[in-house]
């Protein structure tokens, strides 16, 4: 399997702000990759960079062994982008949108329907693309993206600005996205779309890559504690800290009682056995405590 | 489908669908039509006045005749009489030397023009008749004549002003609008070349000032509006798509300096209207002092306006409208230079 995407080194600024400040990383075939940051981390300018819409200031930029700068022809039909969910050709129903995508790269109106129907839309075909939801135009968008069954898929900020419930329903077209072997790269702010879709993650702050791996040894590469909480109530906090260890931090806030563990089975054990189990919940690391140990601040996206 | 036939039929559909954009190209202009053509409609020739020059013997014998269809007055002097006709007091001028005829007319009212030639062509052939062989002869020959009935002269220079508003508006909102929507970017980043992407938007713009013509031209030639295409009226077909591509051009400047939809149909209409009125598409400019009439040559759309004045209503030649033509075009070739330099495919 070789790299899909090569980048190395890449700077752009604008002004006195670097937008993108020495941003290397490698994204392999089939691989469903995330560059998650706040707003303003530089995560859209560097796909911007890599799409070929910019050029950048220094550095390399590879991408199915090609330049994408100056514009390639060559690579435009192996790729795919996802537009933002307002970016449709105005007045034009579904159907219409897909189809005038599909014919850009020479795609037969059938399969462009197909598509459509894969996203789930096959009823809203002849709805102006105006009248659709958020959720549902930014599949319509999703869909005008793979219409030609490109190698790679360029996402950005998908799931921006929907409710919950449609960034859900999101996922689960998002996750199908990378079947068949190829190329996924996202970018996001939401920590939680990053940890459920990607298989790796690029945690990018201030224009760098802090620190990038799957997401699940991200968060156990932090060594961070597991917080068990139970009802106030439950147990008294002296009785708590008998159960944990010396160096488990208790706190009582009148509604929850929470441990603070380094040894979650222990103290889980004790709780087991004397039936102290009521409202329980465990909470271990996430990626926000993954970035906020980087940065040392909160992660505010 | 290619790339070009889906982008055209793709902006195609965004304007027919667009209620508003159809109203200011097509019923706006109309309105106008309908005002202009409509309140001013009486105020053309009153009476077929016919001028005598001279002695007209053939006249003369005929004139019991003609007492109800004609009108003479009689004069001494040609040119105060052709001016006459030029500013559309009399339908025609009649001289006679020796046996030839001469009758000079004004080719603003055609109907009336046609009658009286026909009326002209009956009086010889009835004096010929008397004696063989045919003593006299008519020839007939048009007054320049720069003052039409107030719907031949709004027709072709309100078209003018509506193709240009289309045109401009056309462009100036598509460029903008694609622009702030990111399709433009969206775009880009297919393999379309750039050449699809603007012949499209130039097939489509072409296209709604042919239709805009042709409803134009319908509404304008209904009785009550009367208006006359001269024969080659057709010329006006070029000179629109000529007009066309000069006004996107101005658009796509529009849209370039501009950084909202609204700011781009604002900053075309700042460009279009002003000049509208400053080439004479609304009022004639012959009564115009002489340096606006020297500035009115500026605009592309004096230009574009004359050249459709000449042909769809004054009768001239086909060929009369080539050098307004070439200067529509170069007009659109500068322009267009300009827009290329400023156009951005991206809002940043």
């Amino acid at each position: 399997m070789g790299s899909t995407i090569i980048v190395n080194d890449l700077r752009k600024h604008y002004g006195q702000v670097h937008a993108v400040d020495g941003v290397s990383f490698s994204v392999e075939e089939g691989e469903f990759f995330g560059i998650l940051g706040p707003n303003g981390a530089g995560k859209t300018t560097t796909l911007e960079i890599v799409e070929g819409l910019r050029q950048a200031d220094s550095g390399t930029v590879e991408v199915l062994g090609e330049r994408p700068w100056p514009r390639n022809h060559k690579l435009l039909t192996r790729i795919g982008v996802q537009l933002q969910a307002t970016s449709f050709f105005e007045r034009l129903t579904a159907r219409e949108q897909i189809r005038t995508f599909a014919s850009l790269y020479g795609t037969a109106p059938k399969k462009a329907d197909e598509m459509l129907a894969t996203v789930g839309l096959e009823d809203k075909a002849d709805t102006p693309a105006e009248k659709l939801s958020g959720g549902q135009a930014q599949r319509l968008s999703i869909a005008c993206a793979l219409v030609h069954d490109p190698d790679i898929v360029f996402l950005d900020e998908p799931s921006a600005a929907l409710d919950p419930q449609a960034r859900r329903n999101l996922w689960d077209l998002l996750r199908r996205l990378n079947e068949g072997g190829r190329t996924v790269v996202l970018t996001t702010h939401y920590m939680d779309e990053a940890e459920s879709l990607c298989d790796r993650v690029a945690i990018m702050d201030q224009g760098r890559i802090l620190e990038s791996g799957p997401p699940a040894a991200l968060v156990r590469g932090l060594d961070a504690v597991t917080r068990i909480s139970l009802e106030t109530g439950t147990i008294s906090v002296a009785k708590a800290a008998e159960l944990a260890s010396p160096d488990d931090v208790i706190d009582d806030d009148g509604v929850s009682l929470t441990i603070a563990t380094r040894t979650p089975a222990v103290v889980l054990t004790a709780l087991a056995e004397r039936r102290l189990l009521t409202g329980l919940q465990v909470r271990g690391a996430t990626l926000e405590d993954v970035f906020l140990n980087l940065t040392g601040r909160e992660y505010r996206a | 489908m290619t790339a070009f036939q889906s982008l055209s039929r793709a902006m195609l559909f965004g304007y027919l669908r667009d209620k508003s954009a159809l109203f200011f190209s097509i019923l706006f202009p109309l309105m106008f039509l309908v005002l202009f053509g409509g309140v001013f409609t009486g105020s053309g020739v009153s009476k077929s006045q016919v001028v005598q020059v001279g002695a007209v013997p053939v006249l003369d014998r005929a004139a019991g005749e003609l007492g109800d269809v004609l009108e003479i007055k009689k004069s001494n002097d040609l040119a105060a009489a052709q001016d006459e006709v030029k500013k559309g007091d009399s339908v025609a001028v009649v001289t006679q030397q020796g046996d030839a005829l001469r009758l000079y007319f004004s080719a603003a009212d055609q109907v009336r023009a046609a009658t009286v030639q026909g009326v002209f062509r009956q009086i010889v052939t009835q004096a010929n008749s008397v004696g063989v062989p045919q003593k006299y002869t008519l020839a007939t020959q048009q007054a320049e004549d720069d003052s039409l009935e107030v719907i031949q002269y709004v027709t072709p220079g309100l078209l003018s002003w509506a193709i240009a508003m289309g045109a401009a508006f056309g462009a100036a909102a598509t460029l903008v609008t694609w622009r702030e929507k990111r399709i433009l970017r969206r775009l880009r980043l297919a393999p379309v070349g750039t050449g699809s992407i603007v012949g499209a938007r130039v097939l489509v713009s072409v296209v709604i000032a042919l239709i805009q013509m042709a409803i134009f031209l319908s509404v304008a030639s209904l009785p009550f509006f009367g208006l006359q295409l001269a024969d080659a009226w057709w010329m006006a077909i070029p000179l629109i798509i000529a007009g066309t591509l000069t006004f996107m051009a101005i658009g796509m400047v529009a849209g370039g300096l501009a950084k909202s939809a609204e700011a781009a149909a604002g900053i075309s209409n700042l460009i279009v209207l002003p000049m509208a009125f400053l080439s004479g598409s609304f009022i004639p400019l012959d009564s115009a002092p002489g340096w606006l009439q020297t500035l009115s040559n500026v605009f592309p759309l004096k230009h574009l306006n004359q050249g459709m004045v000449d042909v769809m209503v004054r009768g001239q030649g086909a060929l009369t409208a080539l050098p307004e033509l070439g200067i529509v075009l170069a007009f659109g070739l500068v322009i267009g230079l300009i827009a290329v330099k400023i156009f951005r495919w991206d809002s940043i």
